[in-house]
């Protein structure tokens, strides 16, 4: 399997989504500059966190706009996967890829520390390795991280089933708790906090792994039951 | 030339800390009389003349100057004083 | 806007206009004999930059002269825009601290983002990727608003750049007293990672080589800012706000990528960041070090206002700006590179044989200076110095023993002076994790960051108590390095090097030059009996508001090695049942302790006084060096060092964390001594009992003083009877609690 982490103008997280992806679970994996780039040949798609275009204007809101995401919609009409995380996200619901929007976080302060996180969905692509309502910690490192949406998408999010991960103890704000949510066809999952920060014990967690290995365990059982 | 003002302000409903933050600040330098503040952006552009200015100004709002999931915004036009 | 075509070099002289940019008549008359001619405005101008304190190191370079700076492992010493140290498998250290103390003062955002945006370009235009930010800070005590409003924008401008650029801010300390009131502190530190082939040196070599400008265009910002930093803070600070520059972080992390980029071509010959002085000190610099000449045509460089001078575009201190060398002919390799990321990267000068710096624009020439003069050949003086009136009076005083009736409260006292108490509020809105290398956050003794793909980790600290420093420069000097140390030390990782940030008042007072002159002295024999060498480092001078000085602050940053993650020790204690062990005696020394701050009340004039805790370099190099064996061995399951607020504080921390540990402690003597004083070379060890003898064997000056319960208490039992008896929580509770308690109290 073959993951692109997608590189744009002040990414700052995309070598360690790499380094989850390629150094810790062994898989193929590029970083993919956001220009002239050719997505095709690639199997999932990381979107990783930083300040894109500086957060200037909104985050997220000008590479969202960019070539790359015409490419990047493709590869979800395709059924395959896309995992935004933090700046990741925020671009993810800046092109409307997922619901609602983010704004500062209620205390307008930037935060970054170890925050516990509640997997209410493990039926997705992305969360199947975990067990349903397991709480695992993943570091948080935000300042728009207060996810909001009105009360029929919010309402709409959870009849399908939609949040993914939530916080235990909210530390921004976010409308119900919402740490992740997931798109209606199920691949398309964007979260603020970092599985890719939590893939060694060393670094404080390994509990984001699992999210890696959700999404290559799901592609092997695909790709093994289409040959 | 035209000079275009696009004033963009969270939605009605949408919490502001940092307008919850700069009231409290105000109320705690006296201004009691302070109910509200609302904090927003400004944005300046110097856009060429175009027959449907207004319309291309919506569209640059709706793609990208403005989030519609949580902002208003509205924008007048006129023309740019050149110096 | 000053209009500097209208000044003629006859009207310098004759109003003296030399003075308003910081030049003394001496220095004037000397540039007349250098030129052979009056200097013109530009040149002036020029002149004023490059003989500043802030670049030439005028009147701290006799003392600089003094700290050792070599060692084996030593690849670069001060001198390039960073020092860089060996740590084996082709791999190096670059690292270097540098202030931004007066930008700061007037615009606390700015000021401190800014310092930080220009640490990490001194790192990687050295060719290394920069992997950790550590920050030393000063503030007056957190009663004024002002105070607070410092210290509050100075976080978040540390944070709102840093976190953008994204290298993780993984540690740092902050300390508060009065001196600093009118005048914070903001020294910020980078640390990079490179590979000796990698190494980049700030030099304009090869005849007729294109110089290449690039990153953000040229504004008027900041403008005679490395003169503003070598004077005092003007009554009225915000008179001088236009010489504060404005940081742009997204600029920055592109201007990372791109440099880190260029460097894997062998078109680049030499490359160095626009920092102080800007373009007239980054272009003279690499001309002088090379032994070449530089001629550039300023019309070429990129500009951001209207109607430049040839004055403002050397003087200007924008942000975000490179220079660099390149090989004649193969400039579009590099300007490609830059291009890939949004940048401008433009060809603005030759580098030429004559060792002249030539500038032209519009057609004609505005500057025509020997490079020599500039860098190498500033007026160097040595200041006179005379031993402070205070000292002596307090090298006087008998030490007497403070009064403390309740041993309990007085730790509740203790913990909640924001100088002790956590700084939780502080390093929360840094990203203290991106590049996923950080094995130790912020909060304990020392950083750790690993490095990917070996088994290795570097050990990083800032320290300086400044309070012994005041007291007494020498023995202060000598206890900030080796802080530093045992911080480094505790830790697991053997020490390699450090860079210091010297901070002090104005340096043409006799009793300033005696703190600088006494200070550095302390600190070069502690580097020696240390065998830390001094690989890089930054002075700033005239720290004073309204005529009083800060307290002496030459922050040391150190840096050490862990060889293997395996002797990663915490500074928590780990397990119910370790034994505590204290290495070292404690005896009743009380100057410049946190005691005696919580004890001399508010409105008193003269908080510390007495003399500094004594240190003894010999005893200090030998613990250090046994603990560093026993944990090798592993024999340690924590480490911590004493430090302000001495073992009772100690102990404390030792257990604030989410493990829900207690102690039980014992003591004999005189409690206020054994629980406060600041006795220096003590640290706090706990042991499995079955390492007991191993531990002991290894470390001479141990003893057990008490045992790591599970209870969730802090007890300490004094000659026999109970003397504190305190729940965990409720401790940790005002320890965690206090600077944001203070931040929001009214005044």
């Amino acid at each position: 399997m073959k993951f692109a982490v997608i590189v744009f103008p002040g990414s700052n997280c995309d070598r360690d989504m790499y380094h989850a992806v390629k150094e810790v679970l062994n898989e193929e994996a590029d970083l993919v500059w956001y220009e002239n780039s050719n997505l095709e040949n690639y199997d999932a798609i990381l979107l990783p966190g930083g300040f894109s275009y500086g957060d200037y204007l909104r985050s997220g809101a000008v590479a969202a706009t960019s070539d790359v995401m015409k490419q990047i919609k493709e590869h979800v009409a395709k059924g395959k996967p896309v995992l935004g995380v933090c700046n990741g996200f925020q671009i993810l619901l800046e092109a409307g890829l997922l619901p609602g929007a983010m704004l500062r976080n209620k205390d307008l302060a930037f935060m970054c520390h170890q925050e516990a996180l509640r997997v209410v969905n493990n039926r997705t692509l992305f969360t199947q390795s975990y067990v349903e309502n397991e709480v695992v910690r993943f570091p948080i490192a935000h300042g728009e991280g207060n996810y909001f949406c009105d009360e029929e998408t919010l309402n709409d999010l959870k009849r399908h089933n939609q949040i993914v991960f939530t916080y235990e103890n909210n530390p921004n704000g976010s409308t119900a708790d919402i740490a992740g949510i997931i798109n209606k066809q199920g691949n398309v999952l964007g979260l603020m906090p970092h599985p890719e920060r939590a893939v060694e014990a060393i670094i404080g967690s390994d509990d984001g792994l699992n999210v890696f290995q959700s999404i290559v365990r799901n592609w092997r059982e695909s790709h093994v039951a289409n040959v | 030339m035209k000079k275009v003002t696009v004033f963009i302000t969270l939605k009605e409903g949408v919490l502001d800390p940092q307008g919850k933050a700069i009231q409290a600040s105000l109320h705690s330098l006296g201004f009691q009389e302070v109910a509200e503040a609302r904090v927003g952006k400004y944005i300046e552009l110097q856009v060429e003349d175009h027959e449907n200015v207004d319309e291309r100004v919506k569209e640059m709002c709706d793609k990208l100057l403005a989030n519609p999931v949580i902002e208003d915004y509205r924008f007048e036009v006129e023309e740019a004083v050149r110096t | 806007m000053l209009q500097t075509f209208d000044i003629s070099p006859e009207q310098i002289e004759a109003e003296q206009l030399y003075k308003e940019m910081g030049l003394s008549d001496k220095e004037y008359d000397m540039v007349k004999v250098i030129l052979k001619r009056q200097p013109n405005f530009t040149e002036t101008g020029i002149f004023s930059v490059m003989w500043s304190e802030h670049c030439s190191y005028k009147t701290s370079k006799p003392l600089l002269k003094k700290f050792p700076t070599k060692a084996p492992n030593v690849l670069q010493g001060p001198g390039e825009g960073a020092g860089i140290i060996d740590i084996g498998d082709d791999q190096a250290v670059v690292f270097k601290i540098e202030s931004h103390n007066h930008p700061s003062a007037v615009e606390p955002y700015q000021g401190a983002a800014t310092g930080v945006g220009g640490i990490i370009r001194d790192i990687f235009s050295m060719g290394a990727r920069p992997i950790a930010l550590m920050n030393s800070l000063r503030f007056g005590n957190l009663t004024s608003e002002r105070v607070k409003y410092l210290f509050k924008e100075v976080v978040h401008g540390i944070a709102g750049y840093g976190n953008c650029v994204g290298v993780p801010t993984v540690g740092g300390e902050v300390q508060f007293d009065d001196s600093y009131e009118g005048n914070p502190l903001v020294n910020a530190m980078c640390v990079g990672l490179i590979n000796h082939d990698e190494i980049q040196k700030g030099i304009a070599a090869g005849i007729g080589n294109t110089v290449l400008y690039a990153g953000a265009p040229t504004g008027r910002d900041g403008i005679h800012g490395a003169t503003f930093a070598s004077d005092d803070l003007a009554e009225d600070a915000n008179k001088d706000r236009p010489a504060v520059q404005v940081g742009d972080p997204f600029m920055e992390k592109l201007l990372i990528e791109a440099s880190l980029e260029v460097i894997h071509s062998d078109a680049l010959v030499g490359m160095q960041d626009m920092g102080a002085a800007g373009l007239t000190s980054s272009a003279s610099e690499m001309a002088s070090k090379a032994g070449t000449g530089m001629e550039m045509n300023l019309d070429l460089v990129p500009q951001r206002e209207l109607n430049m001078s040839a004055y403002e575009l050397m003087l200007s201190e924008s942000q975000e700006r490179m220079l660099l060398v390149v090989k004649k002919g193969r400039e579009q390799e590099i300007t490609d590179v830059f291009e890939k990321y949004g940048l401008q990267a433009v060809a603005v000068g030759e580098v030429i044989e004559e060792k002249i710096f030539r500038l032209k624009q519009h057609g004609g020439i505005v500057a025509d200076i020997p490079v020599d003069a500039l860098a190498e050949e500033a007026p160097v003086y040595q200041m006179p110095s005379k031993k402070a009136e205070y000292f002596k009076e307090f090298q006087q005083m008998e030490m007497e023993i403070p009064v403390v009736t309740d041993y309990t409260e007085m730790l509740g006292k203790l913990l909640e002076q924001p100088t002790i108490a956590s700084k939780e509020w502080v390093y929360n809105q840094y990203d203290s994790m991106v590049q996923t290398n950080t094995v130790v956050t912020p909060g304990s003794d020392a950083a750790i960051v690993r490095i990917k793909g070996t088994d290795k980790a570097l050990a990083i600290t800032t320290d300086c108590n400044s309070r012994y420093i005041y007291l007494d420069p020498e023995t202060g000097g000598k206890i900030a390095v080796a802080e530093a140390s045992r911080n480094i030390v505790c830790s697991g990782a053997k020490p390699l090097g450090l860079t210091d940030g010297l901070n002090f008042g104005n340096p043409t007072k006799p009793e300033i030059f005696w703190q600088m002159e006494k200070s550095v002295d302390g600190m070069s024999e502690a580097c020696r009996a240390l065998g830390t060498p001094v690989i890089s480092g930054n002075v700033s001078l005239y720290n004073e508001s309204r005529g009083k000085a800060i307290f002496p602050t030459p922050v040391v940053g150190m840096v050490g090695l862990l060889e293997s993650l395996d002797h990663l020790t915490p500074s928590y204690f780990q397990h119910e049942g370790d034994l505590v062990f204290l290495i070292g005696e404690t005896k009743a020394e009380f100057g410049g302790s946190e005691l005696q701050n919580v004890l001399a009340g508010k409105d008193s004039d003269e908080v510390y006084s007495g003399k500094a805790p004594a240190i003894d370099l010999k005893t200090e190099a030998k613990r250090q060096t046994q603990l560093l064996d026993a944990i090798h061995h592993g024999v340690v399951q924590s480490a911590h060092d004493l430090a302000e607020g001495g073992l009772a504080v100690a102990l404390a921390e030792s257990i604030f964390n989410e493990k829900g540990f207690g102690v039980s402690a014992y003591l004999d003597g005189d409690m206020t001594v054994e629980l406060f004083s600041e006795t220096q070379s003590r640290f706090l060890v706990t042991v499995k009992p079955e390492d007991e003898k191993r531990f002991t064997e290894a470390v001479n000056d141990a003893r057990q003083i008490g045992v790591v319960t599970s209870d969730s208490t802090y007890s300490v039992t004094g000659n026999g009877k109970k003397v504190i008896e305190a729940n965990v929580h409720t401790l940790c509770k005002r320890w965690k609690g206090a600077i944001s308690c203070l931040l929001k109290s009214k005044a």
